[in-house]
Protein backbone atom coordinates (compact mmCIF):
# COMPACT_ATOMS: atom_id res chain seq x y z
CA UNK A 1 0.00 0.00 0.00
CA UNK A 2 1.30 3.45 -0.94
CA UNK A 3 -1.35 5.53 -0.40
CA UNK A 4 -4.62 5.43 0.80
CA UNK A 5 -7.12 7.26 -1.36
CA UNK A 6 -10.26 5.22 -1.60
CA UNK A 7 -11.48 2.05 0.17
CA UNK A 8 -12.64 0.95 -3.28
CA UNK A 9 -9.01 0.24 -3.72
CA UNK A 10 -8.75 -1.79 -0.82
CA UNK A 11 -8.44 -5.75 -1.13
CA UNK A 12 -10.12 -7.47 1.78
CA UNK A 13 -6.63 -9.04 2.93
CA UNK A 14 -5.68 -5.64 3.31
CA UNK A 15 -8.52 -4.12 4.56
CA UNK A 16 -8.24 -7.17 7.19
CA UNK A 17 -4.51 -6.19 8.24
CA UNK A 18 -5.35 -2.85 8.58
CA UNK A 19 -8.05 -3.59 10.92
CA UNK A 20 -6.31 -5.83 13.36
CA UNK A 21 -3.16 -3.52 13.06
CA UNK A 22 -5.70 -0.70 14.37
CA UNK A 23 -6.64 -3.84 17.05
CA UNK A 24 -2.79 -4.02 18.13
CA UNK A 25 -2.79 -0.03 18.24
CA UNK A 26 -5.85 0.44 19.80
CA UNK A 27 -4.16 -2.10 22.70
CA UNK A 28 -1.49 0.22 23.02
CA UNK A 29 -3.75 3.25 23.71
CA UNK A 30 -4.49 1.63 27.46
CA UNK A 31 -1.23 1.81 28.30
CA UNK A 32 0.34 4.39 31.15
CA UNK A 33 2.57 5.24 28.25
CA UNK A 34 1.08 5.59 25.06
CA UNK A 35 3.71 7.12 22.76
CA UNK A 36 5.41 4.58 20.51
CA UNK A 37 8.60 5.00 19.24
CA UNK A 38 7.78 3.71 16.03
CA UNK A 39 7.42 7.00 13.27
CA UNK A 40 10.31 9.07 14.70
CA UNK A 41 12.03 11.07 12.56
CA UNK A 42 9.07 11.07 9.86
CA UNK A 43 6.99 14.30 9.23
CA UNK A 44 3.39 14.11 8.61
CA UNK A 45 1.11 16.61 7.18
CA UNK A 46 -2.09 17.60 7.82
CA UNK A 47 -3.62 19.28 4.79
CA UNK A 48 -6.82 20.73 5.57
CA UNK A 49 -8.89 22.93 2.81
CA UNK A 50 -11.81 22.21 4.40
CA UNK A 51 -12.84 22.72 8.37
CA UNK A 52 -12.40 19.58 10.34
CA UNK A 53 -11.90 19.04 13.71
CA UNK A 54 -12.54 15.54 15.00
CA UNK A 55 -10.61 14.35 11.76
CA UNK A 56 -7.53 16.54 12.07
CA UNK A 57 -7.15 16.07 15.78
CA UNK A 58 -7.69 12.46 15.49
CA UNK A 59 -4.81 12.19 12.94
CA UNK A 60 -2.69 14.31 14.75
CA UNK A 61 -2.85 12.39 18.27
CA UNK A 62 -2.60 9.18 15.75
CA UNK A 63 0.71 10.43 14.26
CA UNK A 64 1.73 11.89 17.80
CA UNK A 65 1.29 8.97 19.55
CA UNK A 66 3.46 7.17 17.14
CA UNK A 67 5.98 9.61 17.60
CA UNK A 68 5.84 11.42 14.14
CA UNK A 69 6.43 15.36 13.60
CA UNK A 70 3.22 16.75 12.72
CA UNK A 71 2.44 19.51 10.44
CA UNK A 72 -0.71 21.03 10.60
CA UNK A 73 -1.50 23.50 7.76
CA UNK A 74 -5.27 24.84 7.16
CA UNK A 75 -6.59 26.68 3.86
CA UNK A 76 -7.65 29.59 6.34
CA UNK A 77 -4.51 31.63 7.24
CA UNK A 78 -2.26 30.26 4.58
CA UNK A 79 -0.86 31.12 0.91
CA UNK A 80 -3.96 29.29 -0.33
CA UNK A 81 -6.38 31.95 0.54
CA UNK A 82 -3.86 34.18 -1.51
CA UNK A 83 -4.74 31.93 -4.75
CA UNK A 84 -1.86 29.18 -4.49
CA UNK A 85 -2.67 26.49 -6.08
CA UNK A 86 -2.16 22.99 -5.02
CA UNK A 87 0.38 22.08 -7.05
CA UNK A 88 2.86 25.07 -5.64
CA UNK A 89 1.00 23.91 -2.15
CA UNK A 90 1.94 20.00 -2.97
CA UNK A 91 5.72 21.40 -4.27
CA UNK A 92 5.91 23.41 -0.97
CA UNK A 93 5.46 20.42 0.89
CA UNK A 94 7.60 18.24 -0.90
CA UNK A 95 10.88 20.94 -0.65
CA UNK A 96 10.13 20.69 3.27
CA UNK A 97 10.27 16.82 3.26
CA UNK A 98 7.13 15.76 4.43
CA UNK A 99 6.80 11.82 5.00
CA UNK A 100 3.15 11.68 4.46
CA UNK A 101 0.44 14.04 3.29
CA UNK A 102 -2.66 13.87 5.43
CA UNK A 103 -5.60 15.67 2.82
CA UNK A 104 -8.85 16.99 3.29
CA UNK A 105 -10.35 18.84 0.17
CA UNK A 106 -13.53 20.06 -0.88
CA UNK A 107 -12.81 18.67 -4.34
CA UNK A 108 -13.35 15.68 -5.02
CA UNK A 109 -10.04 13.64 -6.59
CA UNK A 110 -7.84 15.97 -5.40
CA UNK A 111 -6.11 13.67 -3.29
CA UNK A 112 -5.54 11.65 -6.26
CA UNK A 113 -4.04 14.39 -7.92
CA UNK A 114 -1.51 14.88 -5.07
CA UNK A 115 -0.64 11.46 -4.78
CA UNK A 116 -0.32 10.24 -8.62
CA UNK A 117 0.44 14.11 -10.30
CA UNK A 118 4.63 13.67 -9.43
CA UNK A 119 4.20 16.84 -7.33
CA UNK A 120 5.15 14.86 -4.05
CA UNK A 121 7.28 11.53 -2.82
CA UNK A 122 5.09 11.49 0.25
CA UNK A 123 2.65 8.73 1.17
CA UNK A 124 -0.78 10.32 0.52
CA UNK A 125 -4.03 9.28 3.22
CA UNK A 126 -7.30 10.85 1.93
CA UNK A 127 -9.17 12.88 4.84
CA UNK A 128 -12.48 13.16 2.89
CA UNK A 129 -12.55 14.62 -0.35
CA UNK A 130 -15.49 16.50 -1.60
CA UNK A 131 -18.52 13.98 -2.04
CA UNK A 132 -15.82 11.15 -2.74
CA UNK A 133 -14.45 9.52 0.19
CA UNK A 134 -13.45 8.84 3.66
CA UNK A 135 -11.68 6.01 4.06
CA UNK A 136 -10.67 5.96 7.21
CA UNK A 137 -14.27 7.06 8.38
CA UNK A 138 -14.92 3.86 6.69
CA UNK A 139 -12.36 1.62 8.01
CA UNK A 140 -12.83 2.86 11.85
CA UNK A 141 -17.06 2.20 11.36
CA UNK A 142 -15.52 -1.12 9.98
CA UNK A 143 -13.43 -1.67 12.94
CA UNK A 144 -16.62 -0.39 15.08
CA UNK A 145 -18.86 -2.49 13.87
CA UNK A 146 -16.36 -5.50 13.64
CA UNK A 147 -15.43 -5.05 17.50
CA UNK A 148 -19.56 -5.51 18.35
CA UNK A 149 -20.72 -7.52 15.87
CA UNK A 150 -17.87 -9.23 14.03
CA UNK A 151 -18.52 -13.05 13.47
CA UNK A 152 -22.10 -13.07 14.21
CA UNK A 153 -23.49 -13.30 10.18
CA UNK A 154 -21.70 -16.83 10.26
CA UNK A 155 -18.18 -15.16 9.12
CA UNK A 156 -15.01 -16.81 10.63
CA UNK A 157 -14.16 -14.96 13.90
CA UNK A 158 -10.83 -16.23 15.41
CA UNK A 159 -8.85 -14.66 18.10
CA UNK A 160 -9.96 -13.01 21.30
CA UNK A 161 -12.75 -10.48 21.94
CA UNK A 162 -12.29 -7.92 19.30
CA UNK A 163 -13.18 -10.07 16.06
CA UNK A 164 -9.59 -10.15 15.09
CA UNK A 165 -9.11 -11.75 11.90
CA UNK A 166 -12.47 -11.45 11.20
CA UNK A 167 -14.50 -10.29 8.07
CA UNK A 168 -18.26 -8.93 8.29
CA UNK A 169 -19.83 -11.48 6.80
CA UNK A 170 -23.22 -11.78 6.83
CA UNK A 171 -24.00 -8.77 8.80
CA UNK A 172 -26.58 -6.17 7.65
CA UNK A 173 -25.69 -2.81 7.62
CA UNK A 174 -28.49 0.24 7.26
CA UNK A 175 -26.59 3.96 5.83
CA UNK A 176 -29.73 6.39 6.39
CA UNK A 177 -29.81 9.73 5.68
CA UNK A 178 -28.05 12.14 3.71
CA UNK A 179 -26.07 9.68 0.69
CA UNK A 180 -25.78 12.43 -1.79
CA UNK A 181 -23.56 14.64 -0.02
CA UNK A 182 -21.67 11.80 1.81
CA UNK A 183 -18.49 10.55 0.91
CA UNK A 184 -18.89 8.68 4.15
CA UNK A 185 -21.64 6.65 2.85
CA UNK A 186 -19.62 6.08 -0.25
CA UNK A 187 -16.95 5.16 1.41
CA UNK A 188 -18.40 2.70 3.70
CA UNK A 189 -20.70 0.87 0.79
CA UNK A 190 -17.43 0.11 -0.75
CA UNK A 191 -15.67 -1.15 2.42
CA UNK A 192 -18.33 -3.12 4.25
CA UNK A 193 -19.37 -4.92 0.65
CA UNK A 194 -15.79 -5.88 0.50
CA UNK A 195 -15.55 -7.06 3.86
CA UNK A 196 -19.24 -9.08 3.29
CA UNK A 197 -21.66 -7.39 4.67
CA UNK A 198 -24.87 -6.64 2.82
CA UNK A 199 -25.58 -2.67 2.71
CA UNK A 200 -29.26 -0.80 2.76
CA UNK A 201 -28.82 2.64 2.10
CA UNK A 202 -32.02 4.69 3.14
CA UNK A 203 -32.90 7.86 2.12
CA UNK A 204 -35.49 10.20 0.53
CA UNK A 205 -35.23 9.94 -3.49
CA UNK A 206 -33.66 13.48 -3.41
CA UNK A 207 -31.40 12.52 -1.53
CA UNK A 208 -29.71 9.69 -3.06
CA UNK A 209 -27.04 10.33 -5.84
CA UNK A 210 -28.09 9.47 -9.66
CA UNK A 211 -26.96 5.90 -10.67
CA UNK A 212 -26.59 4.53 -7.07
CA UNK A 213 -28.37 1.62 -8.60
CA UNK A 214 -24.46 0.57 -10.09
CA UNK A 215 -23.16 0.64 -6.29
CA UNK A 216 -23.15 -2.92 -4.88
CA UNK A 217 -25.89 -2.19 -2.30
CA UNK A 218 -29.39 -2.31 -1.67
CA UNK A 219 -31.59 1.11 -1.96
CA UNK A 220 -34.97 2.06 0.32
CA UNK A 221 -36.87 5.13 0.49
CA UNK A 222 -38.85 3.79 3.79
CA UNK A 223 -37.03 3.76 6.50
CA UNK A 224 -39.91 1.87 9.25
CA UNK A 225 -39.94 -0.98 6.66
CA UNK A 226 -36.03 -1.32 6.64
CA UNK A 227 -35.46 -1.51 10.30
CA UNK A 228 -38.36 -3.76 11.05
CA UNK A 229 -38.66 -6.09 7.94
CA UNK A 230 -34.58 -5.97 7.40
CA UNK A 231 -33.63 -6.09 11.10
CA UNK A 232 -30.12 -4.80 10.28
CA UNK A 233 -27.09 -5.22 12.87
CA UNK A 234 -25.80 -1.74 12.61
CA UNK A 235 -27.50 1.62 12.07
CA UNK A 236 -25.33 4.37 10.49
CA UNK A 237 -26.95 7.50 10.50
CA UNK A 238 -25.46 10.10 8.20
CA UNK A 239 -25.38 14.24 9.23
CA UNK A 240 -27.73 16.01 6.64
CA UNK A 241 -25.17 18.41 5.21
CA UNK A 242 -26.92 21.19 5.06
CA UNK A 243 -23.91 23.51 3.98
CA UNK A 244 -23.72 21.57 0.76
CA UNK A 245 -27.29 22.05 0.23
CA UNK A 246 -27.06 24.90 -2.04
CA UNK A 247 -30.69 25.60 -1.90
CA UNK A 248 -30.69 26.05 2.27
CA UNK A 249 -32.23 23.40 4.42
CA UNK A 250 -34.99 23.03 2.41
CA UNK A 251 -34.20 22.45 -0.88
CA UNK A 252 -34.09 18.66 -0.55
CA UNK A 253 -37.16 17.81 1.80
CA UNK A 254 -39.98 20.32 2.66
CA UNK A 255 -39.00 20.59 6.18
CA UNK A 256 -36.77 19.48 8.87
CA UNK A 257 -39.65 18.01 10.98
CA UNK A 258 -40.74 15.99 8.33
CA UNK A 259 -37.15 14.73 7.38
CA UNK A 260 -36.99 13.63 10.95
CA UNK A 261 -40.29 11.94 11.06
CA UNK A 262 -39.52 9.78 8.25
CA UNK A 263 -35.64 9.16 8.19
CA UNK A 264 -34.83 10.45 11.89
CA UNK A 265 -33.97 7.80 14.25
CA UNK A 266 -35.55 8.15 17.60
CA UNK A 267 -36.39 5.77 20.88
CA UNK A 268 -39.65 4.14 18.87
CA UNK A 269 -37.78 3.27 15.88
CA UNK A 270 -34.77 2.11 17.99
CA UNK A 271 -36.85 -0.25 19.75
CA UNK A 272 -37.66 -1.93 16.85
CA UNK A 273 -34.23 -3.03 16.07
CA UNK A 274 -33.13 -6.07 17.07
CA UNK A 275 -31.34 -6.47 20.78
CA UNK A 276 -27.53 -6.55 19.73
CA UNK A 277 -27.75 -3.96 16.93
CA UNK A 278 -25.69 -0.90 17.24
CA UNK A 279 -26.17 3.13 16.56
CA UNK A 280 -23.25 4.47 14.62
CA UNK A 281 -23.06 8.40 13.31
CA UNK A 282 -19.88 9.58 12.20
CA UNK A 283 -20.34 13.09 14.09
CA UNK A 284 -20.85 15.95 14.33
CA UNK A 285 -24.85 14.81 15.02
CA UNK A 286 -27.61 17.54 14.12
CA UNK A 287 -29.08 16.40 17.39
CA UNK A 288 -33.33 16.80 16.78
CA UNK A 289 -32.68 16.36 12.86
CA UNK A 290 -30.96 12.78 11.63
CA UNK A 291 -30.91 11.58 15.17
CA UNK A 292 -33.23 11.63 18.65
CA UNK A 293 -30.92 12.72 21.86
CA UNK A 294 -32.65 9.24 23.08
CA UNK A 295 -31.08 7.15 20.69
CA UNK A 296 -27.68 9.23 20.40
CA UNK A 297 -27.35 8.86 24.15
CA UNK A 298 -29.09 5.49 24.28
CA UNK A 299 -26.48 2.10 25.20
CA UNK A 300 -26.60 0.92 21.60
CA UNK A 301 -24.75 4.07 20.25
CA UNK A 302 -21.25 3.85 20.19
CA UNK A 303 -21.02 6.88 19.01
CA UNK A 304 -17.89 8.11 21.22
CA UNK A 305 -16.30 5.10 20.50
CA UNK A 306 -16.16 5.61 17.02
CA UNK A 307 -13.85 8.93 17.74
CA UNK A 308 -11.46 6.83 20.06
CA UNK A 309 -11.57 4.07 17.47
CA UNK A 310 -10.53 6.39 14.86
CA UNK A 311 -6.95 7.26 16.79
CA UNK A 312 -6.40 3.54 16.08
CA UNK A 313 -7.24 3.06 12.69
CA UNK A 314 -5.32 6.05 11.91
CA UNK A 315 -2.37 4.63 13.40
CA UNK A 316 -2.39 1.83 11.61
CA UNK A 317 -3.05 3.46 8.24
CA UNK A 318 0.29 5.56 8.94
CA UNK A 319 2.31 2.76 10.65
CA UNK A 320 1.19 0.41 7.39
CA UNK A 321 2.20 3.55 5.05
CA UNK A 322 5.23 4.58 6.73
CA UNK A 323 7.21 1.96 7.61
CA UNK A 324 8.50 -0.80 5.53
CA UNK A 325 11.13 0.19 3.02
CA UNK A 326 11.34 3.30 1.36
CA UNK A 327 11.63 1.96 -2.21
CA UNK A 328 9.39 3.58 -4.63
CA UNK A 329 9.44 6.49 -2.54
CA UNK A 330 13.26 7.38 -3.22
CA UNK A 331 13.59 9.68 -6.27
CA UNK B 1 7.85 -35.37 16.33
CA UNK B 2 10.23 -38.44 14.54
CA UNK B 3 13.69 -36.53 15.60
CA UNK B 4 11.98 -36.75 19.23
CA UNK B 5 12.23 -40.20 19.77
CA UNK B 6 14.78 -40.74 17.64
CA UNK B 7 18.80 -41.69 20.12
CA UNK B 8 18.74 -38.47 22.64
CA UNK B 9 21.50 -36.56 21.18
CA UNK B 10 21.52 -37.39 17.57
CA UNK B 11 20.38 -35.34 14.63
CA UNK B 12 18.06 -36.58 12.48
CA UNK B 13 18.32 -34.85 9.29
CA UNK B 14 15.37 -36.48 7.09
CA UNK B 15 12.82 -34.69 9.10
CA UNK B 16 13.86 -31.36 8.13
CA UNK B 17 13.81 -30.13 4.23
CA UNK B 18 17.71 -28.71 4.08
CA UNK B 19 20.65 -27.60 6.40
CA UNK B 20 22.05 -29.70 9.32
CA UNK B 21 20.41 -30.35 12.99
CA UNK B 22 22.43 -29.40 15.37
CA UNK B 23 20.12 -29.84 18.24
CA UNK B 24 17.57 -32.45 18.50
CA UNK B 25 14.18 -32.87 20.18
CA UNK B 26 15.73 -34.23 23.54
CA UNK B 27 18.45 -31.56 23.35
CA UNK B 28 16.24 -28.73 23.01
CA UNK B 29 14.17 -30.48 26.02
CA UNK B 30 17.40 -30.64 27.97
CA UNK B 31 18.11 -26.93 27.87
CA UNK B 32 14.89 -25.81 28.95
CA UNK B 33 14.73 -27.36 31.58
CA UNK B 34 18.13 -26.36 32.55
CA UNK B 35 17.19 -22.92 31.94
CA UNK B 36 14.31 -23.04 33.63
CA UNK B 37 16.41 -24.05 36.79
CA UNK B 38 18.78 -21.54 36.23
CA UNK B 39 16.10 -19.07 36.20
CA UNK B 40 14.91 -20.06 39.62
CA UNK B 41 18.53 -20.08 41.21
CA UNK B 42 18.93 -16.60 39.85
CA UNK B 43 15.50 -15.12 41.38
CA UNK B 44 16.19 -17.47 44.48
CA UNK B 45 12.84 -18.53 43.77
CA UNK B 46 10.09 -17.43 41.13
CA UNK B 47 7.37 -15.98 42.68
CA UNK B 48 8.28 -12.35 41.27
CA UNK B 49 9.27 -13.94 38.11
CA UNK B 50 7.46 -13.20 35.03
CA UNK B 51 8.52 -14.58 31.57
CA UNK B 52 7.92 -12.61 28.14
CA UNK B 53 7.81 -14.19 24.97
CA UNK B 54 9.18 -12.54 21.76
CA UNK B 55 6.74 -13.55 18.89
CA UNK B 56 6.18 -15.89 17.22
CA UNK B 57 9.09 -18.82 18.61
CA UNK B 58 9.99 -16.74 22.12
CA UNK B 59 6.18 -16.80 23.03
CA UNK B 60 6.31 -20.80 22.42
CA UNK B 61 9.30 -21.61 24.10
CA UNK B 62 7.80 -18.84 27.33
CA UNK B 63 5.23 -21.50 27.45
CA UNK B 64 7.16 -24.34 27.58
CA UNK B 65 9.61 -23.28 30.30
CA UNK B 66 6.73 -21.91 32.31
CA UNK B 67 5.58 -25.17 32.70
CA UNK B 68 9.02 -26.16 33.69
CA UNK B 69 8.99 -23.29 36.46
CA UNK B 70 5.91 -24.65 38.05
CA UNK B 71 6.85 -27.93 38.18
CA UNK B 72 10.06 -26.39 39.95
CA UNK B 73 8.67 -23.93 41.99
CA UNK B 74 4.99 -23.99 42.94
CA UNK B 75 4.82 -19.97 43.13
CA UNK B 76 5.05 -19.65 39.68
CA UNK B 77 1.35 -19.60 37.83
CA UNK B 78 2.16 -20.23 34.31
CA UNK B 79 -1.74 -18.42 34.41
CA UNK B 80 -0.83 -15.61 35.60
CA UNK B 81 2.84 -14.76 34.94
CA UNK B 82 3.13 -15.38 31.41
CA UNK B 83 2.92 -12.82 28.33
CA UNK B 84 4.26 -11.87 25.22
CA UNK B 85 5.46 -8.95 24.23
CA UNK B 86 5.45 -8.13 20.49
CA UNK B 87 8.34 -5.51 19.71
CA UNK B 88 7.73 -4.46 16.27
CA UNK B 89 6.94 -1.13 16.78
CA UNK B 90 10.15 -0.18 18.59
CA UNK B 91 12.52 -1.89 16.15
CA UNK B 92 15.37 0.56 13.89
CA UNK B 93 15.04 -1.55 11.35
CA UNK B 94 11.29 -0.68 9.97
CA UNK B 95 11.83 1.35 7.01
CA UNK B 96 14.83 -1.41 6.25
CA UNK B 97 12.54 -4.16 5.91
CA UNK B 98 9.03 -4.87 4.06
CA UNK B 99 5.91 -3.29 6.33
CA UNK B 100 5.92 -5.92 9.10
CA UNK B 101 2.78 -7.01 10.50
CA UNK B 102 2.01 -5.90 14.68
CA UNK B 103 1.72 -8.68 16.66
CA UNK B 104 -0.02 -9.27 20.22
CA UNK B 105 1.38 -8.25 23.53
CA UNK B 106 -0.30 -9.50 26.46
CA UNK B 107 0.89 -8.72 29.69
CA UNK B 108 0.48 -10.33 33.29
CA UNK B 109 -2.92 -8.58 34.69
CA UNK B 110 -0.26 -7.75 37.97
CA UNK B 111 1.54 -6.27 35.40
CA UNK B 112 5.54 -6.32 35.10
CA UNK B 113 6.12 -3.67 38.26
CA UNK B 114 8.74 -4.54 40.32
CA UNK B 115 8.95 -7.93 38.83
CA UNK B 116 11.77 -9.99 37.43
CA UNK B 117 11.15 -10.08 33.50
CA UNK B 118 12.76 -12.98 31.67
CA UNK B 119 12.71 -12.16 27.96
CA UNK B 120 12.54 -15.50 26.13
CA UNK B 121 13.72 -15.34 22.52
CA UNK B 122 14.84 -18.77 20.25
CA UNK B 123 17.76 -17.17 18.43
CA UNK B 124 20.15 -14.48 19.89
CA UNK B 125 21.29 -12.81 16.37
CA UNK B 126 22.74 -8.83 16.23
CA UNK B 127 20.88 -8.05 19.73
CA UNK B 128 18.12 -5.99 18.00
CA UNK B 129 15.35 -7.36 19.28
CA UNK B 130 16.25 -7.76 22.41
CA UNK B 131 17.14 -3.71 22.14
CA UNK B 132 13.81 -2.92 20.38
CA UNK B 133 12.22 -5.38 23.70
CA UNK B 134 14.21 -3.60 26.38
CA UNK B 135 12.78 -0.22 25.05
CA UNK B 136 8.83 -1.65 24.64
CA UNK B 137 9.56 -2.54 28.68
CA UNK B 138 10.46 0.68 29.64
CA UNK B 139 7.06 1.81 28.01
CA UNK B 140 5.02 -0.77 29.90
CA UNK B 141 6.47 -0.33 33.62
CA UNK B 142 10.07 -0.62 35.82
CA UNK B 143 10.52 -4.18 36.77
CA UNK B 144 13.26 -4.99 39.67
CA UNK B 145 15.38 -6.69 36.90
CA UNK B 146 15.03 -8.31 33.07
CA UNK B 147 16.89 -10.81 32.19
CA UNK B 148 17.52 -12.87 28.90
CA UNK B 149 16.84 -16.60 27.92
CA UNK B 150 17.40 -17.40 24.75
CA UNK B 151 17.80 -21.38 23.19
CA UNK B 152 20.41 -20.18 21.04
CA UNK B 153 23.44 -18.06 20.97
CA UNK B 154 24.61 -17.70 17.46
CA UNK B 155 27.14 -15.09 17.65
CA UNK B 156 27.56 -11.69 15.75
CA UNK B 157 26.42 -9.39 18.00
CA UNK B 158 26.19 -6.03 17.18
CA UNK B 159 24.88 -3.87 20.29
CA UNK B 160 26.54 -4.63 23.98
CA UNK B 161 23.83 -7.10 24.44
CA UNK B 162 24.40 -10.64 26.62
CA UNK B 163 22.25 -13.66 27.59
CA UNK B 164 21.95 -14.39 31.02
CA UNK B 165 20.38 -17.88 29.89
CA UNK B 166 21.28 -19.86 26.98
CA UNK B 167 20.64 -23.29 25.81
CA UNK B 168 23.41 -23.77 23.32
CA UNK B 169 26.34 -21.84 22.33
CA UNK B 170 27.13 -21.58 18.57
CA UNK B 171 29.26 -20.10 16.46
CA UNK B 172 28.19 -19.77 13.27
CA UNK B 173 28.90 -17.51 9.80
CA UNK B 174 27.12 -14.35 9.11
CA UNK B 175 25.87 -15.83 5.76
CA UNK B 176 24.09 -19.24 7.62
CA UNK B 177 20.61 -19.26 8.77
CA UNK B 178 19.92 -20.71 12.29
CA UNK B 179 16.13 -21.86 12.37
CA UNK B 180 14.64 -23.14 15.46
CA UNK B 181 11.78 -25.58 14.96
CA UNK B 182 9.61 -26.61 17.73
CA UNK B 183 6.61 -28.83 17.70
CA UNK B 184 3.81 -26.24 18.49
CA UNK B 185 4.46 -24.19 15.53
CA UNK B 186 6.14 -26.43 13.04
CA UNK B 187 5.15 -30.26 13.88
CA UNK B 188 9.29 -31.13 15.40
CA UNK B 189 11.38 -30.00 17.95
CA UNK B 190 15.09 -29.14 16.32
CA UNK B 191 17.94 -26.31 15.57
CA UNK B 192 18.89 -26.36 12.23
CA UNK B 193 21.68 -24.53 10.39
CA UNK B 194 21.29 -23.85 6.81
CA UNK B 195 23.12 -21.83 4.01
CA UNK B 196 26.68 -22.91 5.04
CA UNK B 197 29.55 -23.29 2.19
CA UNK B 198 29.09 -25.50 0.16
CA UNK B 199 32.54 -26.95 1.73
CA UNK B 200 30.92 -26.76 4.94
CA UNK B 201 27.77 -27.91 4.68
CA UNK B 202 29.33 -31.02 2.84
CA UNK B 203 31.23 -31.99 5.36
CA UNK B 204 28.60 -31.06 7.89
CA UNK B 205 26.29 -33.93 6.03
CA UNK B 206 29.04 -36.58 5.80
CA UNK B 207 28.72 -35.93 9.91
CA UNK B 208 25.28 -36.16 10.22
CA UNK B 209 24.88 -39.59 8.62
Amino acid sequence: MRHLLSTADLAKDEAIELLDTAAQMAATQSREIKKLPTLRGRTVVNLFFEDSTRTRISFETAAKRLSADVINFSAKGSSVSKGESLKDTALTLHAMGADAVVVRHWASGAPYQLAHAGWLDAAVLNAGDGTHMHPTQALLDAYTIRRHLGGRGGGLRRGGDDGVGADLAGLRVAIVGDVLHSRVARANVRLLRTLGAEVTLVAPPTLLPVGVESWPCRTSYDLDATLADWQPDAVMMLRVQRERMSGGAGAFFPSPLEYTRYFGLDARRLAVLPPHSIVMHPGPMNRGLEISAEAADSERAVIVEQVANGVAVRMAALYLLLSGTTEGTAL
Amino acid sequence: MAAGTGMPGTPDPHDVPEGTVVLGASDVARALTRIAHEIVERAKGAQDVVLLGIPTRGVTLAARLAQRLASIDPGFDPERDLGELDVTMYRDDLRRQPTRAVGVTRLPAAGIEGKTVVLVDDVLFSGRTIRAALDAIGDLGRPQAVRLACLVDRGHRELPIRPDFVGKNLPTAQTERVRVLLAEVDGTDAVVISGREPGAAAAAEEGAR
